[in-house]
């Protein structure tokens, strides 16, 4: 930029900062807002809106499966023609596992997660006013915000929302008429989910230039806190995921709409051959699982982040392995992009490939391994302080392990061919990314919630909360191994009319209720979260005496986070408990000069000056010693 | 409150602006080379090949489309120099030859669908994807046809030479990656056309 001329313009030369300093207005402040924690909280509460509807949705099918004789005259007066008779359709219930989900994979916990936490914790976990470009930020949320209408709004066509699996693999999605659900709602949910695609986009851009960029000063790399990292290698994630969805999308847009067999071949539907020919199914498969498989990584990277934080802060300990942390991230954020193909093992494809495959998937367990054992060592003697998010942080580790370790069966194409599509895949992923994920999520509100709204939520409620989400959660899904490994299908309506399955309708009941017990339990969250941010307890500055930047900003929210110039930063973020500091916690904003008794020789690795000064202060501390 | 905020000196930021566009690249080639991938799998699965010279007008689209770099190029020279007239010039020209790009393609497709009766939704699916290929690279070219007009408006209303100089490299950035993805394309069906 050395040609960087002054040129005045005379007359023309408008004030461009002018308009920056106006007075907000309702508009402008709540809805149309460009400040970023005014995002993370629209796009926190509308992700906790599309999580109630997804789990209202769960509910509905869950009391199909449990009750498949049974009429509930109240189901008709609800959902009208969706349930005739009392009962659930079969292609709405297809609909509600498709949608559940959806809003669950996506809305939920990619936006709902990345887009409350990223938008929250990145600018002021780096020190930086806000994100590199307000403006797409807030176009992301809306995004969003329209993606989720669009979503919705199936539910009011006449043959209902999409009903081909979340995965919409075609022939079902590319043929309007295949099904009721792969009309009007299908196309819709491609709407949505385009929309969906460039809210995330405009996201993920957003997020990893305002990492690399607008750090303040002395924030290099490796004093960036664990949450920052995750949600930076998520959002690179993101960024080279999506786009291959989209041109799977538009090569299933060019199926559906002109005429074109991407995908399509041989097909005949409803007695009448259909003229297309030449198409492959699977070439959808691999461009969805391309971005699918990156996908459960950007659901559960954010979710370890916040855990890896809020554990550390809770212990009262550094976090153990912080260099182990980083590189096992970004071993999973590598990782993923070579695995796609274990959710194509029945495909028919190449046993050689598979085997590949295979391989790749195990190593996986590696990195994950890293981390279980990094957040077990944080605990290990800590001074732990059992806060609700706490105990959702511990939560999330808990189902990460359980539901990760029957990974490593389904990882094996030949253990594959007796488990795919059971209800063992559905119990592993709702373990591992669902409930982990959302573990994760609720850790991270119950952790920041003093940050974004300037209160306390309420323990008691929060405890309460936990312990019936985490029992609820296992019974629901640990029964579902078993009826997967009996061969039980998954998205089935009523699989329980087999003779060989009859057995399981006793399970189905005690899961339906222990999900209605854990639905319940979010009652005790809904009404902790809402009359808190009216009538919590007011907040101190740093209520969990935590080192990280975002706590030395003031509790009341200004546009710029800091009043004044922006904190530097000294040292990394989890010097919790050091031996021979004044308190149990030295925040990144302290200076090594200020904390000469708690200084050990590592903190000057690459500043000599630093430890020739440490060495003089504790000769001249010995030779008092000596004197007294 | 709000009063006693400072901006950090008060100066644009706008490298990690730029940054955004630099990964919107990425993002964009990521699609591409989806799209390419999904040929190989497809054609490479299917055994359906090409079989299709591609029609001349892409030679000629390729030619106006570096032509087009060019002169976008002298048009941010003469930005850096204060020639605004000069910069306003070049980059109608660039416009100019963008509209043709555009045009040529088109009539490629032309060609393509009526004088060698290679269509959209042929049975081989190889051919669609030609079709695909273009057109989302059009999608592209319409994006960059517009960050030049932006950049054009800029210039006639005397914004601040270093809004008028970013607005120039946003523009350089977009439309150079764009010339380079055709050129990727083109070479990508010409290996492929047997």
């Amino acid at each position: 930029m050395s040609t960087l001329a002054v040129h005045d313009h005379g007359v023309a030369h408008h004030d461009e900062h002018g308009h920056e300093h106006h007075k907000e207005t309702f508009v402008s402040k709540y809805i149309f807002s460009m400040d970023h924690k005014m995002i993370a909280k629209q796009f926190l509460i509308t992700g906790i809106t599309m999580a109630v509807i997804a789990m209202i949705l769960s509910i509905l099918f869950r009391i199909q499966l449990a009750y498949p004789d049974k009429t509930f005259p109240l189901l008709t007066t609800l959902l009208g023609h969706f349930a005739p008779n009392g009962r659930i359709s079969t292609e709405f219930y297809l609909s509600l596992v498709t949608i559940h989900g959806t809003i669950m994979v996506f809305f939920v916990l990619t936006a709902g997660l990345s887009g409350t936490f990223a938008n929250l914790l990145i600018p002021l976990q780096i020190g930086a006013r806000d994100m590199a470009s307000p403006f797409m930020n807030m176009l992301s949320y809306w995004f969003f915000f329209m993606a989720s209408v669009v979503m919705l709004s199936s539910f009011f066509v006449q043959k209902g929302p999409a009903s081909g699996g979340w995965t919409i693999y075609p022939p079902l999605s590319a043929l309007p008429k295949a099904m009721p659900g792969s009309g009007e709602g299908m196309t819709l949910w491609l709407i949505s989910m385009v929309m969906f695609v460039a809210s995330s986009l405009m996201g993920g851009i957003n997020y990893v230039s305002t990492v690399l960029n607008m750090r303040t000063k002395g924030m290099d790399l490796w004093k960036m806190p664990l949450t920052i990292w995750a949600l930076f290698l998520t959002a690179i994630l993101g960024i080279l995921a999506f786009p291959v969805l989209v041109a799977g999308v538009v090569l299933l847009i060019f199926d559906r709409s002109f005429g074109t067999s991407f995908y399509l071949s041989d097909i005949v539907l409803n007695g009448v051959a259909q003229p297309y020919e030449g198409g492959s199914p699977i070439l959808f498969q691999h461009l969805f699982w391309f971005l699918g498989h990156p996908e459960v990584y950007i659901v559960i990277m954010p979710a370890m982040g916040i855990s890896s934080e809020v554990m550390s802060v809770n212990s009262r300990k550094p976090i153990f392995g912080y260099h182990a942390m980083v590189y096992s991230l970004i071993g999973i954020t590598v990782l993923s992009f070579i695995v796609w193909g274990h959710h194509m093992f029945v495909t028919g494809m190449n046993p050689f490939l598979g085997g590949v495959f295979m391989i790749t998937t195990l190593i996986i367990a590696v990195p994950s391994a890293v981390k279980t054992f990094n957040w077990l060592a944080t605990l290990w003697r800590g001074n732990i302080r059992f806060t609700p998010a706490m105990l959702f942080a511990i939560g999330m580790v808990s189902f990460f392990i359980s539901g990760g370790l029957t990974g490593i069966f389904l990882g094996n194409a030949a253990l594959d061919i007796n488990l795919h599509d059971t209800y063992f895949v559905v119990a592993h992923f709702h373990l591992v990314m669902g409930s982990a994920a959302i573990f994760g999520m609720l850790a991270g509100v119950y952790h920041w919630f003093p940050k974004m709204f300037g209160k306390l939520m309420d323990e008691k409620l929060g405890y309460l909360h936990f312990w019936l989400t985490f029992i609820g959660a296992y019974l629901v899904f640990f029964p579902m191994h078993f009826m997967g490994l009996d061969g039980v299908p998954r998205r089935y309506y009523a699989f329980t009319e087999f003779a060989s399955m009859q057995k399981w309708l006793t399970i189905n009941t005690f899961i339906t209720w222990a999900a209605i017990m854990a639905a319940l339990a979010q009652v005790a969250f809904l009404y902790n979260f809402i009359t808190s941010i009216f009538a919590g307890k007011k907040t101190t500055q740093n209520p969990w005496e935590s080192n990280t930047l975002e706590w030395t900003t003031p509790v009341e929210h200004l546009h710029g986070n800091w009043p004044g110039e922006i904190p530097t930063v000294y040292r990394w973020p989890y010097d919790y408990s050091k031996p021979g500091a004044e308190e149990d916690f030295i925040p990144q904003t302290v200076p090594f000069s200020q904390t000469m008794s708690s200084n050990l020789p590592h903190d000057f690795e690459d500043n000599p000056a630093g430890l020739e000064a440490l060495n003089k202060f504790n000769t001249t501390l010995k030779a008092e010693e000596k004197v007294k | 409150m709000m009063a006693s905020i400072q901006k950090n000196g008060d100066k644009l930021d706008l490298a990690p602006k730029k940054f955004n566009m630099w990964i919107f690249i990425f993002t964009s080639s990521m699609f591409f080379a989806a799209l390419t991938s999904g040929f190989i799998v497809y054609s490479g699965g299917k055994g359906h090949g090409l079989n299709v010279i591609m029609p001349s007008a892409f030679m000629y689209s390729t030619a106006v489309i570096i032509l087009s770099s060019g002169t976008l190029f002298l048009a941010h020279k003469a930005a850096k120099n204060l020639q605004f007239g000069v910069q306003q010039l070049y980059l109608w020209l660039t416009f100019a030859l963008g509209v043709a790009f555009f045009a040529i393609q088109v009539y490629g497709w032309y060609v393509l669908t009526y004088k060698m009766n290679v269509y959209l939704t042929d049975p081989n699916a190889s051919r669609s994807f030609v079709y695909i290929f273009t057109g989302m690279h059009l999608i592209h070219i319409i994006a960059g046809l517009l960050l030049i007009l932006n950049t054009l408006t800029g210039s006639y209303r005397n914004i601040p030479q270093v809004k008028n100089l970013f607005k120039m490299e946003m523009t350089s950035i977009f439309w150079h990656f764009v010339g380079i993805i055709w050129i990727y394309l083109y070479v990508f069906l010409l290996l492929n056309q047997n």
